[in-house]
């Protein structure tokens, strides 16, 4: 399945917002790879700069007040950055899409939801209206909603429902990457298996890369191949999934890890990290981790710690490992 | 991102208003940063000044026509010129702003306090009371405002004290509805509740819990009711169904020199100028109003 | 919907009864002897009294009210005391011409109010935004019966553009239409904007964007379509406004229609025009709002499930 080639690379990519209380250093520096094929998590707490990197690489971050800084992101040798908005266009909904995080406000209320899948169709496949619809009503069929209800409006369903209009919507066109945001943390625990189940099941089908945000380790554990663990705007760990589970490096993965209840060990108590997320206008100097960390050393509140390779594919930022590796 | 954290704003300011203990120096404060509602507020001031001191500040009098210097184009003498009976205009606009902030101030008056007792006793009591009450009020709105002043000047016959009765007649269903729908929202909570266990009988429970908690939208409304009086007042005035001439009233000037418009533009021209800035001034205050009172609608 | 139809119109019934009532009361208890009013004041008291009679003025508050319902029922509200016509006949002949005017106001407004709001939503803030917004409110703010005056002074006086009264030719509307549209037009932008500026944060709107669909359709399609909710709520009752500052424009253009009519026949004391001007007026507003509540359902498929 793994191929060598890079679907996207993000390299050294920053996005700020400059807003008048101060700018935010929504993501600072970030570099990620993704595969053909690969299933990359992108995992943190709110505010860490998830959906921020997922709009950046849509290029829909909202500006003003968001703005791309600096970096590349390149996708399929080319980079998104340096294209035009006309260019982007025929990118969007079609090699690159993306599910959205709340699919009671993400479907247009007045829109039938045929219109809405056959919507992107239109846009990037060279169809006639009613083929469209045809294409809209299988596409509700591998979501698993009868095609006949295509011309029903979002009120008309479920939460689980529309969100499997959601990725309807983003798989009509067979993207090449998938971006999916937090697809589930709306939805009922019992509807977000089925619709784990069903992203799961549509990606094999198209072999399609996909970016799952999200802040749930369990589901990183389930879907994904890669993890890039975020922290204030920082990727300070990213590796496959296997190492991240055994070995985890950066304090703050392994407070993350803590702070899971694990059923069978006997643990009454949850270990918590203590503190809470930074103020986004006002991120502490140097290691922005550092006044949370149990390990923190002098220097990690004076020089911010750059991307280290602690072994082959797993990086880290941290200067605990900065030092061992001198 | 962005999202996040507007929403964040939104419950943090949710929070601070029901915190704070002093809403009104919070709403001021915010009210003083707004430049264009402190400009409306400035010049609605000037306006009360005028009104007040119009003896004092007035080149001439009220009604000293002098017949050589009929139709007198603005000059130095005469800032905005002379009418067909060679008054001085602008004299007569001074004096004219105290009837016009009168007709303004006292209509709405009327219609806020019928239009808010009306809607505060539908609302709180609901039922049959709500139905009977809200009906009328339908039955209010299905003729449109200046229409039905037109009606009750009519019936009443016009002066100064009829037309603030009729526009303030007028404008009575949209306080009703306004203060009903607050009333509706306040009803049940707990602070109501609690008042009625301790046993404050239905008009404390009304004055001094409801009414206070439902003044925000009804300040709004009365600002930006302010100048709807004074523009229905006028326009009744210029129809010939309002205040009487020689009275100074703006739409009156405005009607008389409307048959002079021709040959000298000026008769008409200035009287309805300060309609227009006095309504101008109340609208950018009251939009200052509305945001500094739902900091949640500011955009 | 037809059902929902169908009761909306049968609310109607009783808000006009209502209507009728008020007017006809104030009309009623208005000083001035109808009868006296038909003959002129220097009439003979016999006959003055034998006209009481034949018109039932003597009669109780209630029985009057009922035969001018029963008989409004039938298209019959009374006779013009001046010209002794039909008041049914005499407001028909002026309607049209009202309704005309309050149409191109509608007109107006909607075609300046719309398009304006939704480039200031766009680009909120900018100098264009600024502008608008500025002028939205002096819009607002000016009186229209001012407004038509300057109109004519300017277009017709200076530049003899257009004709300062009459409403039959094309150029003859163009100003009354302004002068009507004007304030609606403002307080439409203003609606517009504010709608489109909620509806453009939707989520919805970046899941368009996500698409890859062009920004014009993203918002003249996906944003204004939901925006309109409010925005013809507005509309709506603006054109209840229209109506009622039809008076104003048609007596400022020389315009034959029934706002006209209406202040000629106060100033006669003409009860039975005016009582029928007010109640006719009230029944086209009426209608509008049945209209644009009935327009909803087509905008929003929410509310039309609602219907059923």
């Amino acid at each position: 399945m793994k191929d060598n080639k890079n679907l996207l690379e993000i390299k050294d990519l920053s996005i700020h917002y400059i807003t008048d209380d101060g700018t935010v250093r929504a993501v600072e520096e970030m570099n990620l790879e993704i595969g053909v094929g690969e299933t990359l998590g992108l995992v943190g707490e709110t505010g860490a700069g998830k959906t921020t990197t997922a709009l950046g690489i849509m290029n829909l971050v909202p500006n003003p007040p968001g703005k791309i800084i600096g970096g590349e992101i390149v996708f399929e040798g080319e980079d998104l950055v340096k294209k035009s908005q006309s260019e982007l266009r025929k990118i969007r909904g079609n090699k690159i899409s993306m599910i959205f995080q709340d699919p009671m406000t993400s479907l247009n209320p007045v829109m039938t939801v045929g219109d809405q899948i056959a919507e992107v169709v239109k846009l990037h496949q060279n169809v006639n209206a009613a083929e469209a619809t045809e294409r809209a009503m299988e596409m509700l069929e591998k979501v698993g909603i009868p095609g006949t209800r295509h011309k029903d409006f979002p009120h008309q369903f479920s939460g689980g429902m529309r969100q499997r209009v959601v990725i309807a919507i983003a798989l009509a066109c067979n993207p090449t990457l998938l971006i999916a945001d937090e697809p589930t943390t709306a939805l009922d625990v019992t509807i977000q298996a089925q619709v784990l189940d069903l992203m799961r099941n549509l990606k094999h089908e198209f072999n399609t890369s996909m970016i799952m945000i999200t802040h749930d380790l369990g589901v990183v554990a389930e879907v994904c191949d890669k993890v890039a663990i975020m922290y204030a705007g920082n990727v300070i760990e990213y590796t496959d999934v296997k190492r991240l589970y055994t070995s985890p490096k950066h304090p703050y993965t392994i407070g993350l890890f803590g702070s899971i209840p694990d059923i069978e060990s006997d643990e009454s108590r949850l270990k918590p990290i203590k503190g809470l997320m930074p103020d986004p206008t006002n991120i502490p100097s140097g290691c922005p981790f550092h006044p949370r960390c149990p390990k923190a050393m002098d220097i990690c509140s004076q020089r911010k710690p750059k991307n280290t390779e602690v072994e082959p594919g797993h990086f880290v930022k941290c200067l605990l490992f900065e030092n061992t590796e001198k | 991102m962005s999202k996040i954290k507007t929403s964040n704003n939104q419950e943090e300011v949710k929070a601070v208003s029901k915190k704070k203990r002093s809403p009104w120096v919070e709403v001021w404060r915010r009210l003083r940063q707004n430049k264009s509602a402190m400009f409306g507020l400035a010049i609605i001031g000037l306006l009360v000044f005028c009104a007040i001191f119009a003896d004092l500040i007035a080149p001439y009098g009220i009604d000293d026509q002098d017949l050589r210097a009929r139709f007198i184009t603005p000059s130095r003498d005469y800032l905005f010129g002379t009418d067909n009976f060679g008054r001085d205009i602008l004299s007569r606009i001074i004096y004219g702003s105290r009837v016009s902030l009168q007709v303004g101030f006292i209509a709405v008056g009327i219609s806020a306090l019928t239009g808010g007792a009306l809607g505060a006793i539908a609302g709180f009591y609901g039922g049959r009371l709500d139905n009977v009450i809200m009906r009328f009020v339908d039955i209010l709105l299905a003729i449109p405002g200046i229409l039905l002043a037109i009606s009750i000047v009519s019936a009443l016959g016009p002066g100064l004290q009829n037309v603030m009765i009729a526009v303030g007649i007028g404008s009575i269903p949209s306080y009703a509805r306004i203060v009903r729908a607050s009333v509706l929202s306040l009803r049940d909570q707990e602070f109501v509740e609690a008042a009625k266990a301790v046993g404050a009988n239905d008009f404390r429970i009304i004055s001094k819990h409801i009414i206070p908690n439902s003044m925000a939208p009804i300040i709004v409304q009365a600002t930006l009711g302010v100048a709807g009086a004074i523009l229905s007042a006028a326009g009744l005035s210029f129809i010939g169904l309002g205040i009487q001439p020689p009275t100074p009233e703006w739409g009156s000037m405005l009607s008389s020199g409307r048959q002079y418009l021709r040959d000298y533009w000026h008769i008409a021209t200035f009287p309805g100028l300060a309609i227009m800035i006095t309504i101008f001034a109340l609208n950018l205050l009251g939009d200052g109003l509305r945001d500094a009172l739902d900091p949640r609608l500011k955009s | 919907m037809h059902k929902y139809i169908l009761r909306r119109l049968l609310m109607l019934v009783p808000v006009m009864l209502g209507v009728t009532l008020i007017v006809f009361t104030m009309m009623h208890f208005t000083p001035g002897d109808p009868a006296k009013i038909m003959l002129g004041e220097s009439a003979p008291e016999a006959e003055v009294i034998k006209l009481r009679e034949e018109l039932g003025l003597d009669d109780p508050f209630l029985v009057q009210f009922g035969r001018y319902v029963f008989n409004a029922v039938q298209g019959d509200i009374g006779r013009s005391y001046t010209t002794n016509r039909p008041v049914a006949i005499e407001i028909m002949e002026r309607f049209p011409s009202t309704l005309k005017l309050a149409a191109l106001g509608v007109l107006v407004s909607v075609s300046l109010g719309i398009p304006t709001g939704i480039i200031s939503a766009t680009r909120q803030y900018s100098l264009f935004d600024n502008i608008a917004m500025v002028a939205a409110l002096l819009g607002v703010s000016m009186p229209n019966f001012w407004q038509g005056l300057m109109l004519i002074l300017f277009f017709s006086v200076q530049l003899k553009w257009f004709p300062s009264s009459g409403f039959s030719t094309p150029s003859q509307m163009v100003l009354p239409a302004l002068t009507l549209g004007t304030s609606s037009a403002a307080i439409i932008t203003r609606m517009t904007r504010s709608s489109m500026l909620e509806v453009i944060r939707q989520d919805y709107i970046r899941t368009a964007r996500a698409k890859g669909q062009a920004e014009s359709i993203v918002i003249n399609k996906h944003a204004l379509n939901n925006a309109l909710i409010p925005i013809i709520t507005v509309i709506g009752l603006q054109f209840g406004y229209l109506l009622g500052g039809a008076v104003l424009t048609e007596s400022i253009f020389s315009i034959p229609g029934v706002g006209r009519l209406m202040v000629e026949s106060i100033k006669a004391r003409n009860f039975p025009v005016v009582q029928g001007g007010v109640l006719f007026i009230a029944i086209t507003f009426s209608f509008v709002n049945l209209l644009v509540d009935i327009l909803y359902a087509f905008v929003d498929p929410r509310i039309k499930s609602q219907y059923k």
